[in-house]
């Protein structure tokens, strides 16, 4: 059964009462909150994902209330809690949607050591996966949703998760998070996109969520081969331009990527020796999403 | 109702019987406990790691890499303040996990903790703290009350923070503040000392490293760790059990340390609430000895509550309340009342004028 399938109300009677239980790729998360703009962020968001039964087991608990009574009124705040636990200092009440992402981000990057974790979009094309790793403004989120939004799968505009069983890439697709300008570049290229609530004044600017594709969140947890990996960077008024990149660099640039590549030790080490094996490797330099994305196309054929 | 933590650690092959909820239900008490990856130890050496369903064993072994991964980083931390030490030429004497890990006890266990804890002898402090500075390490507060709190008060300097890999370590001269009553004379814990086999480092005779545990849990005001560290317990007093005559030597010991009180909440605890196998007679004997002032009824009812696993599912109605006046009792074990009043003062009048962080 999936979310869109429950009225608005039972929404925020569920998540009020035991908790919203949601699939998100592998995941089971089950979220609890009383405040109306995370009941609007799931129901325009994550309608298309699977709701997971009472007997079933549970990854991550997760909450999202105001701190105090007195914050509730004063100044509001929210806060984001990991089954009892506080990872973060709170942040205001308006950007508690955004919060819901932040920390499940965080609950995958630090709960789950069976991935190597990468800070990388990744989208898949014809059964190959290309993953864009990327430090904030290096346009990878923006890419990834123009991408998407041209029929490519979304595993994940954010974190890259290949497995250290089996070199696969798995997905967790998720609302894509877009910031600044980047929100009206992707309304303007694709007219049809579905934003929850754009927040202004956070720590990362003007932040917008767009709904992952239907058709993204229902391959559910299936992984995808990896074949390309490619370091995006958006120059104002640039050409589009692709340079082969060496795999020993390759393999340096996206330890430097990673959420968990120390923890993983010579696993780590290993599993990135081997991503990069079985990947092309490049730099791109791009400034036209239309280019972009007929370059990629190509090469996934 | 015995949390599923506990009944799992008194006996690992109950997780046999468990369904997905419950098995839900055990993992999240485990990883608020901080005993995820202990847990994941336990389970692996009863046999069972092909028997765990799918979902909580990815949660088990992703505790088990990082607990690996922490293993492996501490080792080098303690070889650099091995270094340190030498050009001061104080032998290095580990604390606590430490202790636990480098000695290779039960209680190494997954156990995983921010600082690296050591004993020197206090005329040696001065020496200590500057051979420490010169490998890199420094204070960690500048502020002058603090650094008298610490020096004039305290069993330990104020922590010294590395100032490029950012780890820390405790610098002890005891394991009790000078301001208690129960301090014990450090030169008897420095004295029976044990040299780790195959290591240039020290550790602890067996029965202090198990008081030291006890008195460090029933001093305490935090409990946000209390099931972990009383689980570290158990599987001391488990490990060490074997040795021929053991409690007899704990107890003695317990009296030369003025150590009582503290041994007969750890005897009493472990074995209420993990089944530990501690002799009856041992039990009787160290109740004697910690005197008639306890209160064991309402003793009881404090620490049976605060040393649950910290999660919601563990809490009764009376757990906060539990939790708050053992708080409250910490304070007032660590330092007389004339002492402790002033202190709390000035930490509460600097707060409100905004000199220190909340």
């Amino acid at each position: 059964m999936k979310l869109e399938t429950l009225s608005k109300e039972t929404v925020v009677q569920t998540l009020k009462s035991q908790g919203l239980r949601l699939k998100i790729g592998g995941f089971t998360v089950c979220l609890s909150s009383s405040i109306p703009d995370v009941a609007a962020h799931l129901a325009s968001l994550y309608g298309a994902f699977e709701l997971v039964d009472e007997a079933d087991f549970i990854d991550f608990y997760t909450s999202l209330e105001s701190p105090s009574l007195l914050r509730r009124y004063f100044r509001p705040q929210v806060t984001f809690s990991f089954d009892g636990y506080f990872p973060f200092k709170p942040l205001p009440y308006d950007q508690a949607s955004a919060m819901f992402e932040w920390g499940l981000n965080w609950c995958i990057a630090s709960q789950s050591h069976q991935y190597l974790i990468a800070h990388a979009a990744v989208v898949e094309l014809n059964g190959q996966a290309f993953i864009f790793p990327g430090v904030p403004g290096s346009g990878k989120s923006t890419l990834c949703a123009a991408l998407v939004c041209s029929s490519w799968r979304l595993l994940s505009d954010e974190m890259t998760l290949l497995s250290l069983a089996d070199g696969l890439v798995y997905p967790v697709p998720r609302p894509i998070s877009l910031k600044n300008r980047s929100i009206d570049v992707i309304r303007n290229f694709y007219p049809e996109a579905v934003f929850g609530k754009v927040v202004n004044d956070t720590s990362k600017g003007t932040v917008g969520h767009l709904r992952p594709p239907d058709k993204s969140v229902g391959f559910g947890s299936d992984p995808a081969q990896p074949a390309k990996l490619i370091f995006p960077k958006y120059e104002q008024g640039s050409e589009t331009s692709l340079t082969q990149l060496t795999k020993g660099r390759a393999l340096l640039k996206l330890a430097e990527n990673s959420f968990n590549y120390n923890v993983l030790g010579l696993h780590g080490f290993n599993s990135l020796a081997d991503l990069v094996d079985c990947c092309d490797c490049y730099e791109f330099k791009y400034s036209n999403l239309d280019e972009a994305i007929a370059l990629f196309t190509g090469m996934a054929q | 109702m015995k949390p599923l933590l506990c009944t799992v650690f008194i006996n690992p092959n109950a997780a046999l019987d468990l369904n997905l909820q419950q098995w839900d239900m055990l993992i999240r008490q485990a990883r608020a406990a901080n005993v995820l990856a202990r847990l994941g130890f336990l389970l692996q050496d009863a046999g069972l790691w092909g028997k765990i369903p799918v979902k909580p064993l990815l949660h088990l072994e992703s505790a088990l890499v990082y607990f690996g991964r922490f293993y492996s980083s501490l080792q080098r931390e303690i070889g650099y303040v091995h270094d340190a030490l030498s050009v001061a030429n104080v032998p290095l004497v580990l604390l606590k996990g430490s202790a636990y890990i480098m000695a290779v006890n039960a209680a190494a266990k997954g156990r995983t903790f921010s600082d690296v804890d050591i004993l020197v002898p206090e005329d040696k402090l001065l020496e200590v703290e500057w051979a420490l500075i010169n490998a890199g390490w420094i204070t960690s507060t500048l502020d002058p009350y603090d650094q008298k709190y610490y020096r004039q008060w305290m069993h330990e300097i104020p922590p010294l923070r590395h100032l490029d890999r950012q780890t820390s370590i405790d610098v002890h001269h005891n394991i009790l503040p000078k301001t208690t009553e129960f301090c014990p004379d450090a030169a008897l814990l420095l004295a029976n000392c044990v040299k780790i086999d195959g290591q240039d480092s020290w550790v602890l005779a067996t029965e202090d490293r198990v008081l030291h545990s006890a008195t460090h849990l029933f001093h305490e005001g935090e409990f946000g760790q209390g099931f972990r560290d009383l689980s570290d317990l158990d599987l001391l007093l488990r490990e060490f059990s074997g040795e021929g005559d053991f409690w007899e030597k704990l107890l003695q010991r317990a009296e030369a340390l003025k150590q009582q009180v503290p041994l007969f909440y750890a005897l009493r605890y472990t074995r209420k609430i993990l089944q530990t196998p501690v002799p009856e007679r041992i039990l009787d004997a160290a109740g004697r000895q910690a005197g008639k002032k306890i209160n064991t009824p309402l003793m009881d009812a404090l620490f049976l509550r605060a040393l649950m696993p910290d999660h919601a599912s563990c809490n009764d109605r009376w757990t906060g309340l539990a939790r708050w006046l053992l708080y409250v009792r910490s304070h007032w074990l660590r330092m007389p009342v004339h002492l402790m009043v002033s202190h709390l003062l000035r930490k509460s009048l600097r707060r409100v004028l905004g000199k220190e962080p909340h």
